[in-house]
């Protein structure tokens, strides 16, 4: 198995109240040293509520963000974007919101038509035919492409945008909350769509959401996410089943299931990511911190097998 | 563009503007093929004559030119000048907010301090100064004009170009392989068009009004080259003996900059989208109400809606957002009313204290009793007695619903005192209760907090304690918990759940998750298209669900704990409610769909436990 995606040691670090000259007033720690790696044809889920980093770090993946410290190879390679047609047919992007990211005053065909032109160099007929087929990859009606952005339903508008990205026939697809904004009835159109794809590109995928049962439903691998470092990373059927990190225990006690009382209403929440606490973020939170929970900031080492979880005293199976 | 138009002459002083502007430009332009005498031939015999003389519509100057010939040239050169001037201002100053806009950092504010250092003269003083440097002329008054109002242009464009900067598509071209100049041109200027558009239209006259000055003081045009400005300088000696020499040009830049405002106006109403959907449109107290009959009362309840339809209308289009719904409340019960985005669950919660925006919002039928009394119609008085009071309402997004500018504490006492007499500081006392209520921690500091300084599930703690201020019966949520994460969601759902124990209230609980329901709520309504489509208790209906929509809804969800796998999804989309299918309106996504299922009414059949369709699925 060849890697698709390595990240090593990964920092974004945030200037608040910058200054003309001089040092800005404060500095955020968006994202702390995070290393994942993400294995060729394998989904990678990325999961965290809001603030914990997990946007930072996907921007960082596709260069929109440049990274503080650490590196990013794709495919082997380290992160190059000065040959952006390159890097564009290497890795792209699904945003959260489809409507705001595709641009009002563009037809569909002509929204379609720049990564075709620019990254392949398609034109004419060549083009015509590949973008027919990139909508009929995605179920979309070849009319559509006449029409401008405002006129279609979240769905359809998503669809627009996995095509776009699909467009540049990338290997790697970063998909920031492909189904947060939508309807429950689309969202598994569009979660099925995309697992087809995935057979039919031979894509990998990195899948970033708040939603556990959606992260679950697709991802081989999870990673979870709090205060901008990895605390927990393992097979999906194990994460959230058997979670080891007591911050993934609360995450799968909170979500909202039919027939299981009201739980995890435990307190607390986020520290002040200006004046972070030293240790684990988590330990203000946690039923089981200790003296060196707020103290040393755990690695994340393996618990068993290929179970990972960052903390002093991890939960037993 | 035609929409455009309609828009535009739909403001009558916008369509009195185009059409005055429209015939001076016109007579501007065919100047030189009109019979008119030549504007310099001076005729010193015959200076002075009045307006309607022999031979001169107009009268003549003092130098005896024909005054309708240089006025009509010099409004040719005035209206050339003011377009040119703006043109000039517009494109430069647009390219320097964008630049500033788009690239940020550094560039922005280099460029941008030196906008700011050019507007901190008296905009005159510096249109003279560069006349001064550059000499007297009309070209140099261009100059100086369209220097001057450079900075209003390029604050205005970089504020919005900073929006649009930060917006995913401008990622997505990146991404795509556009370079910076590419994605200026092709993916940000398209969108700041409409608003160089407006800016210019709003500041052309003022333009023609200061080109019109310098020409006054003698800076602009030269003699004998006749300008609006120029002419009312010359008038200026005899402004007593021949009133008229000044009048004529004074009138025509009083029409000229009049008309220019005017259709400037229009123009800038006509393409504002927010104006465009009314959002300035000062909404009524309470939803308008169209109602043919009153539904008997069918049983008692604490709050009972009776057959509601809410409708939109926008222009010729009506939006049934509820439709016929009906729904009761029984004393400290907790109903989910549960629906996709669209389906009128909101529009239905919003309907029952008159809530719903009018216009377009109309109720167009049914009734909502509270302990028997009917809220549909009532007067406002009434409503707002009962509004907090008896019905309290939480909302999706605490962030838009509380005051920023307020101390949580302050509009928690505002929010107590509207109902109740009582003492500053016994409100107080009572305000700091509800925030322990509600488990904030530190109550009494926190109550100092402004509503920013609290993260979003404190926020809706807040929310909440001020749907609680005044010990009402019902509290009517709407999403109180979708915009939360999820260990926050549980704290909330949580703290609800022991509320209503505690305080015996009753919950109209809106949500389009049924984790969230099958937790909270004893009973469910599940809503489709601006119907209910299927009710009973929360078990019964998520253990075997009767409608097929509920049934294929509740596969859709992916539960945790299920591990990797393929989801049931609805093929389809949700209907529009504008165009209603007859029948039902799930049948053109349901596999089990017939032929009667297209046609007529169908009914919602049973009492406790009720579903609207023809081939209900059956209990395994």
């Amino acid at each position: 198995m060849t890697l698709a995606l390595k990240t090593t040691d990964l920092t974004k670090t945030f200037d608040i109240g910058k200054r003309l000259i001089g040092p800005p007033r404060a500095q955020v720690r968006a994202v702390h040293p995070v290393s994942l790696d993400v294995k060729t044809g394998e989904t990678l889920g990325i999961v965290g509520e809001s603030g914990c980093g997990k946007s930072t770090l996907a921007r960082m993946l596709v260069g929109l963000t440049p990274p503080t410290s650490g590196t990013i190879e794709i495919e082997g390679k380290a992160l190059d974007r000065a040959d952006p047609a390159a890097f564009g047919r290497l890795i792209q992007y699904v945003f959260q919101d489809p409507v705001s990211s595709l641009n009002p005053r563009k037809t569909i065909r002509q929204i379609m038509e720049v990564p075709l032109r620019l990254l392949h160099g398609l034109r004419g007929r060549a083009l015509d035919a590949r973008i027919a087929e990139l909508f009929d990859a995605v179920n979309l009606r070849p009319e559509f492409l006449t029409r401008y952005p405002h006129e279609f339903s979240g769905g359809q508008a998503q669809r627009i945008g996995i095509a776009r990205a699909l467009a540049a026939s990338p290997r790697i697809l970063i998909l920031d909350e492909p189904v947060s904004a939508l309807d429950v009835s689309v969202q598994a159109q569009v979660l099925n769509l995309l697992a087809e794809l995935k057979t039919e590109f031979n894509l990998t995928y990195l899948f970033i959401s708040h939603d556990l049962a959606v992260v679950e439903a697709v991802s081989d691998r999870i990673a979870v996410l709090y205060f901008g470092s990895v605390v927990e990373t393992g097979p999906a059927e194990k994460v959230f089943a058997a979670p080891r990190h007591p911050y993934t225990k609360l995450l799968a006690d909170s979500a909202p299931v039919v027939g299981r009382p009201l739980g995890g209403a435990q307190s607390g929440e986020l520290p002040d990511p200006l004046n972070p606490p030293p240790g684990c973020a988590f330990a203000g939170r946690c039923p089981r911190a200790s003296d060196l929970c707020r103290r040393d900031v755990p690695e994340l080492r393996a618990v068993e097998g290929d179970q990972f979880a960052a903390c002093h005293h991890p939960l037993e199976s | 563009m035609s929409l455009f138009l309609r828009l535009l002459f739909r403001n009558r002083l916008a369509g009195f503007g185009a059409v005055v502007l429209g015939a001076i430009v016109v007579l501007a332009l065919l100047t030189p093929v009109l019979p008119l005498h030549p504007p310099n031939a001076t005729n010193t015999a015959n200076r002075f004559l009045r307006p309607l003389s022999e031979g001169h519509m107009l009268g003549t100057d003092h130098l005896g030119r024909d005054l309708l010939s240089r006025l009509l040239w010099g409004t040719r050169l005035s209206l050339a000048v003011g377009f040119a001037a703006a043109l000039i201002a517009g494109l430069a100053g647009a390219a320097i907010g964008v630049i500033a806009g788009y690239f940020g950092g550094r560039t922005d504010n280099v460029t941008m301090r030196g906008v700011d250092m050019l507007m901190a003269f008296p905009y005159i003083l510096l249109a003279l100064a560069i006349v001064a440097v550059l000499g007297p002329g009309l070209l140099n008054a261009l100059i100086a004009v369209a220097v001057v109002n450079i900075p209003f242009f390029a604050r205005n464009i970089r504020g919005v170009t900073v929006g649009i900067a930060h917006r995913e598509f401008i990622d997505a071209a990146k991404l795509a392989g556009m370079g910076h100049t590419r994605i200026l041109l092709t993916e940000v200027v398209p969108n700041i068009v409409p608003v160089v558009v407006i800016a210019m239209s709003t500041t052309i006259g003022w333009m023609i009004l200061e080109t019109a000055g310098l020409s006054f003081l003698g800076l602009g045009s030269q003699p004998p080259q006749a300008d609006l400005g120029s002419m009312l300088g010359e008038a200026r000696s005899a402004l007593i003996t021949a009133p008229h020499t000044s009048i004529v040009p004074g009138v025509m830049i009083l029409l000229i900059v009049m008309s220019v405002n005017l259709l400037g106006d229009g123009i800038r109403d006509a393409l504002d989208p927010r104006l465009r959907s009314g959002a300035l449109a000062r909404p009524m107290a309470t939803t308008r109400v169209e109602r043919a009959s009153t539904p008997a009362p069918r049983a008692d309840g604490l709050l009972r809606i009776d057959d509601l339809e809410t409708q939109f209308q926008i222009g010729k289009r009506v939006y049934r957002a509820v439709n016929k719904v009906s729904l009761d409340l029984r004393p400290g019960e907790c109903l989910g009313l549960i629906g996709e985005s669209g389906s009128g669950k909101s529009v239905t919660a919003l309907s029952v204290m008159g809530l719903v925006a009018s216009p377009p919002g109309v109720i167009t039928g049914g009734a909502v009793r509270l302990e028997g009394r009917d809220l549909i119609g009532a007067p406002y008085e009434l409503l707002r007695s009962l509004r907090g009071r008896k019905v309290a309402y939480i909302f999706q997004d605490p962030l838009s619903t509380l005051h920023p500018l307020y101390r949580i504490g302050d509009q928690l006492i505002e929010a107590i005192r509207v109902h109740e007499p009582v003492s500053h500081a016994e409100a107080h006392k009572r305000a700091v209760r509800l925030l322990e209520d509600v488990r904030i921690p530190n109550a009494a500091a926190r109550a100092k907090a402004y509503p920013h300084e609290l993260s979003g599930g404190m926020r809706q703690r807040v929310g909440i304690a001020m749907a609680l201020a005044n010990d009402p019966d019902i509290i009517i949520a709407d999403e109180p918990t979708t915009a939360l994460d999820v260990t926050v969601q549980a704290q909330i759902l949580a703290l609800l759940s022991d509320l209503r124990r505690e305080r015996g209230l009753a919950i109209l609980f809106i949500t389009h998750d049924f984790g969230v329901v099958g937790q909270l709520c004893d009973r469910v309504a599940v809503m489709y298209g601006g119907r209910i489509v299927e009710s009973g208790p929360t078990a019964d209906v998520l253990a075997a669900p009767a409608h097929p929509y509920t049934k294929r809804l509740i596969a859709c969800v992916p539960e945790l704990g299920a591990g990797r796998r393929v989801l049931a999804a609805i093929p389809g989309l949700p209907p529009a409610v504008d165009d209603l299918p007859p029948g039902c309106a799930f049948a053109p996504r349901c596999h089990k769909a017939q032929d009667a299922c297209r046609k007529g009414e169908i009914d919602l059949q049973g009492a406790e436990r009720q579903v609207r369709c023809l081939f209900p699925e059956m209990a395994q």
